[in-house]
């Protein structure tokens, strides 16, 4: 597929998904900023995220986008600012107002964490049935068969040979592990998923088989998602939307494909220029 | 034909009179005084009563006896005295500046006020095993120096000029922690961290402290001070208001100068570790120091990675009493456990069995 | 040997009122928090931590005069860990013991439950070595603490689905996880499964001790106490399929005797009492009667 046509296929899926959810926000950034010490880590981030809509926050190293993901996630408390969610009742609360038990049920349920080394959000210890199956079994499945079945369809949509479902991931190869972690992540149909750079340090072709994946996956699924990368490509062809941050501070944003063929600050037409053409 | 076992309490008494028997050993031997034990394995007694955490050196020789040289044992029959003392109250913290010093050494500096006293010690000894009988020492005592110079201590030399981090003040009103009172829980504050580590095992302190300078966690350890000598020990009851001496105790205290640190608005100071022990044991206190400030890597915020530095790995397993008990209670039945053991484990073979001959046969068919 | 001065005079089983003062809280908090396991200070007793403190500190604190007490080892009185603590209390207590399951109030027990249902007026202590179900799964106290506390047991599931997936059966013979009264996840100490069940709307109030890992817990008379398991991998209760050589019993837990050096074995009844009992009513059905010398050997 071409750019051209690639991006107009983005478009027009990012369309309609937006004419389907008129409904409030999922999720809302408000004023975020964390520093550690006198290191800035991000400073007065706000977005909203619709439904469906998949945006992708770039920027290379330093420049905050991991905080960002870590504030959103609650894997760390920021200085000031909010972050708002839809829960499935419907109410929006301020993520900092629930309690532990609620933010842990919520993690393992209507979200996911896609880490960039799969063995951060997998374990490793026990087989690659255990590791999709343990959501199910947080949840309180308690027929074997079924989980086992569960984790065989998903192995399946994630392109894992059903075979290996006994085996562990430490046998497994980098992509299998990725491609794992994103089943277990989604096997409890998440509504919203966080990715820290889910492609880093695969093989290129491997990589490209992943991304597609990811792409059926967020739109059959109808998922919301942040996706942190430093690869103009990867927001290119998953993300609606794009933020780009330099130095802790969102520099410019909007729809990825109007960013990324018109960009208007220099920093994002340098960024854009480095990208090395096929 | 078969018939239940009987007679443990039989074979438990008589092992008892054995036992006996064997502590006692050849009678033509003359027995051990407790005296004897207490003057001349005076090392031995001296680690019973830090790690049985009771300072009575007549007990802790029994229990040496008792135990038949098996230190272990010894500190278990002393902490399990212990448990049955009553207690009346907490004294008050002992001064050790104010030590009565037989023996300090500072590695921080060549020379500091008071000097470097080398006093008894193994450390320039050459280790050359004597078979001689005993040459009589020279048994004049010598004369108590009454005038010992003033001995600051080589740390507090180092605070004076805010080079080393401040030793935090105690507070009036906060309990310190106590193990033996209530249960420990993680994360430990450093009161009952160290309060742990004063009863822990030598050789496991040892051990680790020793992983800390080989890089399992490396702070960077200057011996600031070991110091050696009697210290008083002062109760205050309430019904008089002020504190009244109670005897004097033998104490070890070691303070380690290690790595520096500066925050963005605090100034690079050396941190510490600190060590302390009844009687005498250099050993158990500089290790003790180093694991007290590998421990303190969370509070420092450095990186934890090496096992001293795992607080609730260190905590957990430093005490020997528990240590020897989990251990040795492998020595117990544990039949109806194994009984159910060979049942899963004869029927995964049946099952192992079957899958293989019906592969055979599978086989034998193609 | 000079003798110290300070030899204690002890108070009734051993234990100081504080201490038991102490423990009984601990024991109330666990009553009332069924499976919950509750920190306590746990003291050095003079046996060592492992070998049954826990349930020594529990019994000590729970034992009045007129109690009658019973402490088994496996099943039976007579192993020598059984006669050392009974011992002990028969020194620092001066109660009466017996080894009937029948008469006792108190039992102290070790790895088994006994055959015979319990009553109302009967308290069973367990001596546990590692309180915590999680603990092989997750060594840090710290995290364990709060998966109890959001009852968060997925993981102890996991366990269980991959024991299946790996060996075609839960792999957990002895000290199996149940479930009690609907909330905690809790280690019934190293008991072999099938005395499980014994425990589900248990007439007897049960105490669970571990004096090493200081934790004390409970299960309340009548509480709702479940195996984990799956819908299509129900729980098992093991026991060898045979009856007792003694006595002919089918319904309990059979420790199995190597009687030669060609491997020749026979099986006989873990709980003594409950054996003997069957011997001396007659019960034995189809089996030579044992010769068993009963004057001479009840200690």
């Amino acid at each position: 597929m071409s750019s051209a046509a690639m991006s107009s296929a983005a478009m027009s899926s990012a369309a309609m998904s937006f004419a389907a959810n008129e409904s409030a926000p999922l999720l809302i950034a408000e004023g975020l900023t964390k520093s550690f010490g006198r290191q800035i880590g991000c400073r007065n981030v706000s977005f909203d995220l619709h439904e469906g809509e998949v945006m992708a926050v770039v920027g290379e190293s330093g420049s905050g986008k991991s905080t960002l993901l870590q504030l959103l996630s609650m894997q760390a408390e920021a200085d000031t600012g909010r972050v708002l969610y839809r829960m499935r009742d419907g109410v929006t609360r301020d993520l900092a107002a629930l309690g532990e038990a609620e933010l842990r049920f919520l993690a393992r349920t209507d979200w996911g964490f896609v880490h960039q080394d799969p063995a951060l959000g997998l374990r490793m210890a026990v087989s690659g049935g255990a590791n999709v199956g343990e959501r199910l079994m947080a949840v309180g499945w308690r027929h074997y068969g079924d989980i086992r079945q569960a984790a065989t369809d998903w192995l399946a949509r994630v392109e894992i040979d059903t075979a290996r479902i006994d085996d562990r991931p430490t046998t497994y190869s980098g992509g299998m592990r990725q491609r794992l972690q994103i089943a277990r992540n989604l096997v409890t149909k998440p509504r919203l998923v966080l990715m820290d750079e889910p492609t880093g340090g695969l093989d290129v072709s491997v990589q490209a088989r992943l991304l597609d994946l990811l792409r059926n996956l967020v739109a059959t699924l109808n998922l919301s998602a942040v996706i942190v990368t430093h690869d103009l490509a990867v927001a290119r062809l998953l993300s609606h939307r794009i933020m780009v941050m330099k130095g802790g501070e969102v520099i410019e944003s909007g729809l990825t494909d109007q960013v990324l063929d018109d960009p208007r600050e220099p920093y994002t037409q340098l960024l854009v220029a480095s990208i090395l053409q096929p | 034909m078969y018939v239940a076992v009987k007679g443990g309490e039989r074979a438990i008494e008589n092992a008892h009179r054995l036992l006996a028997q064997e502590r006692r050993g050849d009678p033509a031997v003359p027995e051990l005084s407790l005296e004897q034990i207490e003057e001349q394995l005076t090392l031995g007694v001296d680690r019973v009563m830090n790690e049985g955490s009771l300072y009575d050196r007549e007990l802790a020789a029994l229990a040496v006896k008792q135990a038949r040289g098996d230190l272990i044992e010894a500190i278990f029959l002393l902490r399990a005295f212990r448990a049955t003392l009553p207690r009346f109250g907490m004294s008050e913290p002992i001064d050790t500046g104010a030590m009565a010093v037989s023996r300090r050494i500072s590695s921080t500096f060549k020379d500091i006020p008071g000097g470097q006293v080398l006093g008894p010690t193994f450390d320039y000894t050459h280790r050359l095993l004597e078979t001689q009988p005993d040459a009589a020492p020279d048994v004049t005592p010598a004369a108590a120096d009454a005038s010992l110079p003033k001995m600051p201590r080589a740390t507090d030399l180092l605070a004076a000029d805010d080079l080393i981090e401040r030793s935090p003040q105690g507070c009036d009103d906060v309990r310190v922690g106590d193990l033996t009172q209530d249960p420990l829980r993680f994360p430990a504050d450093r009161d009952l961290r160290l309060q742990n580590l004063a009863r822990g095992d030598e050789g496991f302190l040892l051990a680790l402290g020793y992983s800390t300078q080989r890089g399992y966690g490396r702070n960077h350890p200057f011996a600031g001070e070991i110091r050696l000598g009697e210290v008083e020990v002062e109760f205050a009851p309430e019904e008089i208001g002020f504190a009244v001496p109670l005897g004097r105790i033998t104490v070890t205290e070691c303070q380690m100068v290690n790595q520096f640190r500066g925050t963005a608005t605090e100034p690079p100071r050396f941190t510490r570790g600190y060590g302390l022990g009844f009687g005498h044991c250099e050993r158990k206190v500089m290790a003790m120091a180093l694991v007290d400030r590998a421990l303190r890597a969370r509070e420092l915020g450095e990186e934890i990675k090496g096992p001293a530095q795992d607080e609730e790995f260190m905590l957990s397993h430093s005490d020997n009493v528990q240590a020897t008990g989990f251990v040795e209670h492998l020595k117990l039945p544990h039949h109806v456990d194994f009984q159910a053991e060979l049942g899963l484990i004869r029927r995964l073979r049946a099952e192992f069995a079957q899958a293989q001959s019906a592969g055979d046969i599978r086989e034998a068919a193609e | 040997m000079n003798a110290p001065q300070n030899t204690p005079a002890y108070n009734f089983a051993y234990l100081d009122e504080q201490t038991k003062r102490m423990i009984r809280r601990a024991i109330l908090k666990a009553v009332a928090i069924p499976g919950y396991q509750v920190p306590f200070a746990s003291r050095e007793m003079p046996m060592p931590y492992g070998w049954g403190t826990g349930g020594v500190q529990v019994t000590a604190a729970i034992l009045g005069p007129d109690d009658v007490l019973k402490v088994i080892d496996q099943g039976a009185d007579d192993t020598t860990n059984a006669v050392s603590i009974r011992k002990f209390f028969q020194k620092t207590a001066g109660v009466e013991t017996t080894t009937s399951t029948h008469e006792a109030t108190v039992i102290q027990t070790r790895h088994r439950i006994p055959e015979t249902p319990l009553t109302e007026k009967q308290i069973l202590v367990f001596q546990v070595p590692i309180p915590d179900p999680l603990r092989y799964l997750e060594p840090r106290e710290t995290e364990t603490r709060r998966m109890h506390a959001l009852a968060e047991y997925g993981l102890m599931h996991v366990k269980l689905y991959e024991d299946i997936a790996r060996h075609g059966h839960i792999a957990t013979t002895y000290a199996y996880p149940v479930k009690v009264d609907g909330r905690y996840v809790m280690d019934p100490s190293p008991t072999p499964k099938f005395d499980n069940p014994k425990m589900d709307d248990c007439a007897a109030l049960q105490l669970f001790g571990a004096g090493r890992e200081k934790r004390i817990y409970a299960i309340p008379p009548h509480t709702q106490v479940i195996s984990l398991d799956f819908d299509d991998h129900p729980f098992e209760r093991y026991r060898h399929d045979g009856t007792c050589a003694l006595c002919g019993a089918k319904d309990s837990y059979l420790d199995e005797i190597i009687t030669d050096d060609r491997g020749s074995r026979m099986f006989v009844c873990s709980d003594t009492d409950y054996c003997e009992g069957r011997r001396d009513t007659g019960e034995t059905t189809g089996v030579q009667q044992a010769k068993a010398d009963k004057g001479a050997s009840v200690p």
